[in-house]
Parts: C-alpha cells; sequence; structure tokens
C-alpha cells in the first residue's frame, strides 16, 4: 500500500483501555518505525502515550476492551461525544472478550468468590468505596452502550493490521483488512 | 401411537429390523423409537448407534436437530401450539397461556409429574382453521378457550387421545374456488395410461410443451428437470415427492393429499416414466403425520391394482414403487437438498451445488425433487395434452396455481385461479376488507401493499408458492415483519455463519424496537444485516430471512419509526438496571452508583 497522502491539517486521535488488558495498546506500539510516520499525520488527545486526562474534539477514537463497569461507561461516552470516529479495538472492545467469561455467572458469586471465600482472606468484604467504579451486571461490547463506527478485531490485533486500518482512515479509504490481516482469535 | 411390546428393546429392536439396521433409515428409525417413549433417552441413541454401527455422535448429530426429536424427557401428552403471525392474530398466545395456568406449568417446561408438556412450534399447516395446536402430533385446530377448558380437562384425566372427541382431530380441506386440478375426477390409472401410450419420449414432449413450471417456489421447468435427470448416468433414479410444505402460510400440500392423493402419486408415477426411475418418495412433514395411514392405504391399493410395483399396467420395463419417509419438524428440509440429506437419515443441511440432485442426488443417484402440486399438475397434461396445459394462465406462466388463503378475511382456505390473477380479485373472492398488507409466498415472499393490489399472481410477476395471508388496517406490519424474522433465526439449520448469527442479530434488532429501546442506528444495522443474509448465505433460508424485513421497512417504515426512542443510539439493556446487583452487594446508594440510560441526564 503506497503511504497515506497527508491530509491538509493533522487528526486527532485519542485511544483509551476500558476492560482490556494493554495487550491491543503493545500491539498498537508494535507499528515500530511506522510510528515515526503516524506523528507526522496525527497528533494524539487522551492516551497512554500522552498525560492528557480528559479526551477532547477528535477525528478518531480507539477503544480498546469491553465495558464492565460505571467507569467504563462514562469515559466511553466521553469519547463517542468527542470522536467523530470511534472505533472498537481488539476482541475485548468487539465481542466483551476474556473478561466476558464472567457473564455466565451472577456477579455476586464473583464478587464473593473473590473477596470473601478465597483461602486466606477470613473476613473479607466486597470493596464498597464510593470511590471505586460499580461493576456491571455483564461485560458488555462497547457497541452495545455506544454507536461504533468501525471493528477491528483480534485478540490482539496485528501491529500491520492496525497500521492498515489507520493509513486507510487517515487517506480517506474505508478501511479493509485483506485476509492475511483480519483475524478473529 | 403403537402399542407397547414387552420390553422396550425388544420393541427397539422391531424397529430396527423393520428397518433392515440400515443408517439411511435412521431418521425413520429415531421417529419411530421415540414412538416407544415419547422421547429418546440415551440408552436409546447408544443401542440404535450400536445397531447400525454408526459413531453415536452421528446418531446424537441427527436427533439434536430435528424439533420434533427429543433427548430430554417430555410430558406424556406434548402440547406444541402453532405459532404462525395468523396463529398469533387468532388469539394462540392467549389461548396458551390459558391452558398452561390451567395445568399449572410454564411454557418449554415438564410437568412435574411428566404429564405435560406445552410449547410453541412453527406454522403446522392449518392457518385456515387456526389456531392451531398439535397433541402429541395429532393436529387440532379451530381451537377456543372452550376446547381449551376441555383439553385441560382430558388431560388432567389423562384420557387417551382416541377417546376424545373426534371432531377435534377433523381438519377440513375448506376448498373454495376449484379450477382444472380440483375438478379433475380421474379414474386411478387413466394418466399412466395415457402415457405409456405415448411412451417415454413422447410423454416429455408432452411436458414440454405444457411449460409446467415447479410449484414449490423456484418455477424451475419441469420438462427441464426431468430430462436432465433422464440423461444422467446412474442407476435406480429417483423421484422424490417434496411434501415438506414449511411456507408459514401454506397449506395447499396438505389438501392434496389428503383429498387428491391419488393425483400426487399418479404424478410420480408419470415422472418415473419420463425419467426411467424405480424408487419413489414421499418426503411428508412431520407435522403432516396423522395423513400416513390414509396415504399408506392408497398406495397399498394402487399396489394392488397394477398402478405400482412391478410391470405397471403390464408395461415390461416399468417397475416403480413409493416409500414415505417423515420429516421431523425442520423447515430447512423443504429445501431440496436438506430434504434429501434427511431422505438418507443425516440432518438437513442444504448441498453445495452444483451438483444438482438431477445429476447426484439421493445416494449419489440422478434424483428429481418435485412439489407435490406440480406433480399432481402432471395428471392435467397426460390426459388433455401439453398444449391444452399451456393455453390457460400467462405468458410465462402455464396452468392454475393453488392458493393458501388465510389471515384476515371471511373465507380462509383453498383457492385454485389460473396464473395472471391480480391480487385484488383474490381479495374480493375471499371477502376481505379494508385490507393492509398481503404477504403473499410466506415469510421468503413479498410484502405488498394496497397500491400493488393490481399486480398478478404468475412468475413475471408476483411468484408464490401458495401462501396468501391478509393482514387488514387494524394489524402493525413491524409484528407480523417480527414474527417472520423469529421463525427464520429459530429454522436456521445453523450451517453457514452469516444465516446462523444474521438471523439472531437481525431478531436482537427487532426485538429492541419492540421492547422500546429502539434508536436510528439500529435501522442502519438492519439495513446492513438485511444485505448480509442476502448475499452471503449457503442457502434459500438465510438469503429469503431478511425479505419481510426488507418489504415492510420500505413500504411500512413508520411501523419501525414510531417505535424509536432516540434519533442516534440507544442501548438495549437498562444501564442502571446493570448495576443494581452490585449496588446491593456493596450497600451503595451513592450518585456514583447509578447510571443514566441517557447520557445527556448525567449533569
Ligand atoms: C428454505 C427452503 C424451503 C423450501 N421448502 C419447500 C417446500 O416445503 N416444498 C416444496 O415443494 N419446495 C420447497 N422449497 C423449494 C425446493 O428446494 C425445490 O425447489 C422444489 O421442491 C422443487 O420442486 P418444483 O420444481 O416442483 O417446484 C424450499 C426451498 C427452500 C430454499
Ligand atoms: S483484545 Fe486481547 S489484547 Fe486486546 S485487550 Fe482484549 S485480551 Fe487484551
Ligand atoms: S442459509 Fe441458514 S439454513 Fe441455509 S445453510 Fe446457511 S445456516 Fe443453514
Ligand atoms: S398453522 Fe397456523 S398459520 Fe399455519
Amino acid at each position: 500500500m503506497s503511504p497515506a497522502p497527508a491530509p491538509a491539517r493533522k487528526l486527532r486521535v485519542a485511544t483509551t483501555s476500558l476492560a482490556g488488558c494493554f495487550g491491543c495498546h503493545m500491539s498498537f506500539l508494535d507499528i515500530d518505525e511506522h510510528l515515526f510516520e503516524l506523528v507526522e499525520l496525527v497528533e494524539f488527545d487522551r492516551s497512554p502515550l500522552t498525560d492528557i486526562k480528559d479526551v477532547g474534539p477528535c477525528d478518531i477514537g480507539l477503544i480498546e476492551g469491553g465495558v464492565c463497569n460505571a467507569e467504563n461507561v462514562h469515559v466511553l461516552r466521553e469519547f463517542r461525544r468527542h470522536c467523530k470516529t470511534l472505533i472498537a479495538l481488539g476482541a475485548c472492545a468487539v465481542n466483551g472478550g476474556l473478561p466476558a467469561q464472567r457473564n455466565h455467572l451472577p456477579l455476586s458469586e464473583c464478587l464473593r468468590e473473590v473477596y470473601q471465600f478465597r483461602p486466606g482472606l477470613d473476613n473479607g468484604q466486597i470493596p464498597n468505596d464510593p470511590e471505586l467504579p460499580l461493576p456491571l451486571d455483564k461485560v458488555r461490547p462497547i457497541h452495545e452502550v455506544v454507536r461504533v463506527d468501525y471493528f477491528l478485531p483480534g485478540c490482539p490485533p496485528s501491529g500491520p493490521a492496525i497500521w492498515k486500518f489507520l493509513t486507510d482512515l487517515i487517506a480517506g479509504r474505508t478501511p479493509r483488512l485483506a485476509n492475511g490481516l483480519l483475524h478473529y482469535d | 401411537m403403537s402399542a407397547l411390546p414387552a420390553t422396550p428393546t425388544a420393541a427397539l429392536d422391531g424397529v430396527l429390523q423393520r428397518h433392515g439396521h440400515c443408517p439411511t433409515e435412521l431418521l425413520q428409525i429415531l421417529i419411530e423409537a421415540q414412538d416407544l417413549e415419547g422421547w429418546l433417552p440415551a440408552q436409546t441413541l447408544t443401542h440404535i448407534a450400536q445397531s447400525l454401527h454408526i459413531p453415536r455422535s452421528r446418531v446424537e448429530g441427527v436427533a439434536g436437530f430435528y424439533s420434533f426429536l427429543y433427548t430430554q424427557p417430555v410430558g406424556r401428552y406434548r402440547v406444541l401450539f402453532s405459532d404462525n403471525i395468523t396463529d398469533r392474530m387468532l388469539g394462540n398466545t392467549e389461548l396458551m397461556d390459558a391452558l398452561c395456568r390451567k395445568l399449572w406449568i410454564e411454557p418449554g417446561k415438564l410437568s412435574e409429574d411428566g404429564l405435560v408438556s406445552i410449547a410453541t412450534t412453527s406454522c403446522t399447516g392449518l392457518c385456515d382453521q387456526g389456531p392451531a395446536m398439535l397433541v402429541n402430533g395429532r393436529a387440532i385446530g379451530q381451537l377456543t378457550h372452550r376446547r381449551i377448558n376441555e383439553i385441560a380437562e382430558m388431560i388432567r384425566q389423562q384420557r387417551p387421545l382416541e377417546l376424545w372427541p373426534a371432531e377435534y382431530f377433523q381438519i377440513g380441506d375448506n376448498i373454495r374456488r376449484k379450477d382444472s386440478l380440483l375438478n379433475l375426477d380421474m379414474k386411478p390409472g387413466a394418466a399412466l395410461a395415457a402415457v405409456i401410450e405415448l411412451g417415454r419420449e413422447g410423454w416429455l414432449q408432452e411436458v414440454q410443451k405444457s411449460n409446467l413450471r415447479g410449484r414449490g417456489g423456484a418455477g424451475f421447468a419441469t420438462a427441464v428437470k426431468w430430462a436432465s435427470a433422464r440423461n444422467a448416468s446412474g442407476e435406480p433414479k429417483i423421484i422424490v415427492c417434496n411434501a415438506d410444505e414449511g411456507e408459514p402460510g401454506t397449506f395447499k400440500d396438505r389438501v392434496l393429499l389428503n383429498s387428491y392423493a391419488d393425483l400426487v402419486f399418479e404424478g410420480m408415477t408419470l415422472a418415473a416414466w419420463a425419467v426411467g426411475a424405480s424408487e419413489g418418495f414421499l418426503y411428508l412433514r412431520g407435522e403432516y403425520r396423522y395423513l400416513m395411514p390414509q396415504l399408506e392405504a392408497v398406495l397399498t391399493r394402487r399396489r394392488e391394482a397394477g398402478l405400482l410395483g412391478h410391470h405397471i399396467l403390464h408395461e415390461p420395463c416399468f417397475d416403480f414403487d413409493i416409500r414415505i419417509h417423515l420429516g421431523a419438524g425442520a423447515y430447512v428440509c423443504g429445501e431440496e437438498t436438506a430434504l434429501i440429506e434427511s431422505l438418507e437419515g443425516k440432518r438437513g443441511t442444504p448441498r453445495i451445488r452444483p451438483p444438482f440432485p438431477v445429476t447426484k442426488g439421493y445416494l449419489g443417484r440422478p434424483t428429481v425433487v418435485n412439489n407435490v402440486e406440480t406433480l399432481a399438475k402432471t395428471c392435467l397434461i397426460a390426459l388433455a395434452g401439453g398444449e391444452a396445459f399451456a393455453a390457460s394462465g400467462t405468458a410465462q406462466s402455464a396452468g392454475t396455481k393453488l392458493l393458501s388463503i388465510s389471515g384476515d378475511c371471511a373465507e380462509p382456505g383453498i383457492y385454485e385461479y389460473p396464473f395472471g390473477v391480480p391480487i385484488a380479485r383474490i381479495l374480493e373472492d375471499c371477502g376481505a376488507s379494508d385490507t393492509q398488507a398481503v404477504q403473499v409466498g410466506g415469510a421468503s415472499g413479498v410484502c405488498l401493499a394496497g397500491y400493488e393490489f393490481q399486480r398478478r399472481i404468475a412468475y413475471e410477476d408476483v411468484p408464490t408458492a401458495g401462501a396468501f395471508m391478509i393482514f387488514d388496517g387494524s394489524r402493525d406490519l413491524f409484528d407480523v415483519a417480527r414474527a417472520f424474522v423469529h421463525f427464520f433465526a429459530h429454522e436456521s439449520c445453523g450451517f453457514c455463519t452469516p444465516c446462523r448469527v444474521g438471523t439472531s442479530l437481525l431478531q436482537g434488532f427487532m426485538d429492541k424496537l419492540a421492547d422500546g429501546h429502539g434508536a436510528k442506528a439500529d435501522l442502519a444495522d438492519i439495513d446492513w444485516l438485511d444485505r448480509l443474509l442476502k448475499n452471503a448465505s449457503h442457502c434459500g433460508l438465510g438469503s429469503a430471512a431478511p425479505n419481510p424485513v426488507i418489504d415492510t421497512l420500505q413500504k411500512f417504515r413508520p411501523a419501525y419509526e414510531r417505535r424509536l426512542v432516540s434519533l442516534d443510539f440507544e442501548p438495549a439493556f437498562d444501564l442502571d438496571a446493570a448495576l443494581a446487583e452490585a449496588r446491593q452487594l456493596t450497600a451503595r446508594d451513592d450518585p456514583g452508583a447509578h447510571l443514566h440510560t441517557h447520557e445527556e441526564e448525567e449533569k
């Protein structure tokens, strides 16, 4: 694929990890030397790569991970509000992924198992500090909570897949991953 | 139900024996084995697998595929409410609730004493006399609260089905308009004698001249199909009569089998003569099992009259006989390659085509699959010639068509018309008023709005396998489309991903709208799913599944739009309720322990 023609202005990109493992972000860094090309084309808003705490108006938002608690909902909504294009990045954001394994158990069972019944935890209590976000009864893929524009599957999607996806998007092409880049793992 | 011999295994061995321990008979064996105890316990499946020398997984795979085979206990009285949209319009939901209440059980669950289980099933082909149900496979129509009360009482008293009032099981033909086929009063064997006179080649030419096209939906030229099978190599060749009639709203094949069975079997024999086939199957949907005894009797009579078997009508090279194979509640088995798989005793998974059945069908042999009505029609051609047949109807649609009319009209039933009849004329004849829409061709057909009622029934305009469901001004076309989407999601065979996942996603969106969580964004997603299903599905079930939605979205869009609560996006679930369990576990109720469904309310 020819390098993307530079857009008139740098696009603003925000990224975040909700109920994810940061594996997708690591994969993003795996685009290696393309990172230099990328910073020519985009600038970063809120992201683990920057120190910005609140997301502002952006062109592209990349969401890793599904939605497992109230805070995830707030962050996700903020991203949706500020990003013209919102992308579900990786299996967790697309389907709920590994964290959604808990969905077939009642939440109470999960929490009791972890905080009360684990050996060595006598008198354990389920944390109830108002500072902590409450977990949802089920882990949701992000498209069940906000409108999502694109889905990039894979656990994680490979660096080249992410690079292809972003360069397509930046160049104004509808992102399209050929066979080799598309994985549903 | 057959009488119980001494021990179940002896009875089971009897079943296996009767079917010659033949794996291609697996489905028939399972159906009969189930008659012994009402369901298929694990040891029965094991015993069958061992006796047939096939893997147990295969037996389980087949038993798990068909909805009328049960690998979990069901009630000694097994009640299935027909759940087509027309049954719903006649109040089946309320009747089912009433029966459940009276018998103290929940739908889909077995009563603790094992007496009764109640659930729904897809259209049972009694749309002209609904609401309908099957009790242990026997059909009962015209359900009313009174009948439901009586049925509850008889079940409670454990009265055997044979002692239930006979009028319960009377299924009417409701023939309202007859034309050439339904007026035909043929002496059995007359058509056969005529074609033997013509010779095989001459007979095939008559069929070609008649321009007869298949009545099962696709409208394929019958002569071309027969000639291909005839020219294909491989023996013995097979004629299959497709009596799966699973399309919601269709019941004309039921009436032909009930009152015109000789025409159907004679048609199969006419096909055998043209093709040079020696084996025939009638694939009868499980819902019509109650027709078995009388159909077997007709076959016996025909054998005795020399119309089946060896040297038919003394013709030295004409051997042909017919066996009836039962289906077990799977709409997809109406698709001809799935039907053939099912005939071979397997799961009804549609095959990849080509090869087509005419060259490689049942057990790899050349096989003709024709609809019941198509085959019956060939008698007309045999008796009066191809040209006479081609003279009625329209340019591309010769002859007449049976329509199964149901829904909002005064006189539901069977109507036979020459092709080319306008929709408006049909509506008038059956006493429909204030008609808002007509669903022609069943769930997979087309939904016509008022401005289209001048269109005509014909392959070149509105093609149909025969269903004609009428909806008047009091109906909500969204509910209609949603019921059909549920049907397809339920009947998807699960073989290919676009249909397996696509139909259930589509169902999710329709339910989301119905539950009051609809958003404009959903309509875009529905459009996308419609296209995906249409283009990527492996068989006709998946590609037709979005039809009801495509049509109603185009013609009755406000029925969708009035259900939208957001012009953008709306979750399908209540976010705050999703935190309720965590709130309870932590005894929290501070503002941070809540979420608003709409973001704007957060601030
Ligand atoms: C999902 C599906 C269900 C079908 N169901 C039936 C059916 O119940 N009866 C029928 O005759 N054809 C049915 N068909 C059409 C058959 O595949 C086949 O075309 C037909 O039996 C051929 O007979 P004909 O040429 O006489 O019409 C179905 C097709 C599909 C895709
Ligand atoms: S998709 Fe895989 S790599 Fe990405 S957050 Fe989920 S688990 Fe981690
Ligand atoms: S389209 Fe549906 S019914 Fe047909 S093969 Fe695929 S899953 Fe089965
Ligand atoms: S059986 Fe009731 S509508 Fe078909």
